[in-house]
């Protein structure tokens, strides 16, 4: 699941810079989430999910981007996106996925909450190696 | 070559006898700005720097960093503060600067070797004036978007009194760190300025509620409290309330409401207001 992108159907970049960012991210999971027919709830799940995992990017990865776009599989049709960044990565990632457990001041559900959100979710990181989050949500 | 010498053809370049250059710059630019600026207007702003520009020239002005160019810097900044303010593109900004380029280029064809060896000196110049134009444009632009941002923030979240003692904040669009601060500070501030005890957060048009938006209402209503007052939030739309489940965060002790109708009767009932229906009265 690492590259998710079907043959044909290039995702999009944007860059996870500043705050501001993080609306336009929104902005296009929303477009490419009615795009593919998700429901309203499903919408809602990728938007939100997206916006968790751009934040982290952006304050504990220290900026990034995302790759956003449509994928098929085994007849379904969803919605991916990839975020990456090449910070100080996660050294235990059992601790940061636990519900509630923050390095910051944050609600420690992000990364816990995302997952639960979506069908898909891969985390790949390694102290010193950045983090790669990738989420699919697939039309139901 | 001597820089006196230099100077001097770059001035020779600029003064040329019987020909208005300024004029024909004008008429450059006014070409391309498409009649957005006022003939006059324009002709005043170019000549003054096209006269500012020639004596710093002759002074021995080498690029737009020299001392001898402050005059052209000055005059060039209120131009592009202009520009940016008026709606023009960086392009057209630029363009101000540029085109006195191709007012110049006749040189080339029937220049003597010191006249296009000074023309080319002089493209240089313009190039570094042409690129702090822009810079300055950018400056302005990224201000007033930041003032209009603020703006925003001010605008987007009102407080209104909806019964003597009951407050509302309707919240619309995306929830970022800055608006949620701002929501958070004046609805505390107006708890106090009304002496009300019930307030309403609507989050009727809010698209999506993440980890951070929660934190910040959490926050506020907490806040609330401690002053003694109650909080309800209404507007939680079906998806967003699953959503919210599913991220994991408990909004266990907090009221909601699904309209802000339903709040707000609630609110007057914690206040000891009886909302009667009148016999006979049509609904
Ligand atoms: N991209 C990342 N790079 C480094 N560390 C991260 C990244 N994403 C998450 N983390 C770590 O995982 C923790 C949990 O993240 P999350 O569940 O989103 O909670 P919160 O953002 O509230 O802290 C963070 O506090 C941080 O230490
Ligand atoms: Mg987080």
């Amino acid at each position: 699941m690492t590259a998710p992108w079907t043959a044909g159907e290039d995702p999009q970049v944007h860059p996870i810079a500043r705050s501001g960012d993080l609306v336009h991210i929104r902005q296009a999971i929303r477009t490419l989430s009615q795009e593919c027919r998700l429901s309203l709830v499903d919408q809602t799940k990728m938007i939100t999910a997206a916006s968790e995992l751009a934040r982290n990017t952006l304050i504990y990865g220290g900026g990034g981007t995302v790759s956003s776009g449509l994928v098929s599989a085994n007849g379904k049709r969803g919605v991916a996106a990839v975020f990456e960044d090449s910070g100080p990565g996660i050294a235990d990632v059992e601790q940061a996925m636990t519900d509630g457990w923050t390095s910051g001041g944050g609600l420690g559900l992000g990364l816990s909450g995302a997952r639960r959100l979506v069908d898909d979710f891969q985390l790949v990181t390694a102290p010193g190696e950045g983090t790669t989050v990738t989420i699919i949500k697939w039309v139901r | 070559m001597a820089k006196r010498d230099s100077a001097a053809d770059l001035v020779g370049l600029l003064t040329i006898e019987g020909q208005d250059l300024a004029a024909a710059w004008v008429r450059e630019v006014s070409g391309s700005l498409g009649g957005r600026v006022g003939t006059a207007e324009l002709d005043r702003e170019l000549r003054e720097l096209y006269d500012a520009l020639v004596d710093a020239l002759r002074q021995g002005a080498t690029d737009v960093h020299s001392e001898q160019m402050s005059e052209i810097r000055a005059l060039l900044t209120e131009l592009s503060r202009n520009r940016a303010r008026q709606g023009f593109s960086p392009t057209e900004t630029a363009i101000s600067v540029f085109a006195l380029k191709r007012v110049l280029e006749p040189v080339l064809q029937d220049g003597t070797a010191d006249q296009i060896r000074a023309y080319l000196q002089f493209n240089g110049i313009l190039d570094g004036l042409g690129l702090f134009a822009i810079e300055t444009y950018t400056q302005t632009r990224d201000e007033l978007i930041a003032a209009q941002a603020e703006q925003l923030l001010e605008l987007s979240t009102p407080v209104v009194r909806l019964w003597d003692g009951v407050i509302a904040v309707p919240l619309v669009g995306t929830l970022d760190s800055a608006r949620t601060q701002v929501v958070m500070e004046k609805l505390l501030q107006a708890l106090v300025d009304t002496g009300s005890e019930q307030a309403i957060i609507d989050i009727t048009g809010v698209p999506a509620v993440d980890t951070q938006v929660a934190q910040h209402l959490l926050k506020t209503i907490v806040a609330a409290r401690l002053m003694g007052a109650e909080c309800t939030v209404s507007g939680i739309s079906p998806q967003i309330a699953q959503t919210i489940v599913a991220l994991g965060i408990e909004f266990d002790d907090i009221v909601t409401k699904a309209s802000l109708a339903d709040a707000l009767k609630l609110a007057l009932r914690r206040s000891g207001v009886d909302l009667v229906a009148h016999e006979g009265a049509q609904r």
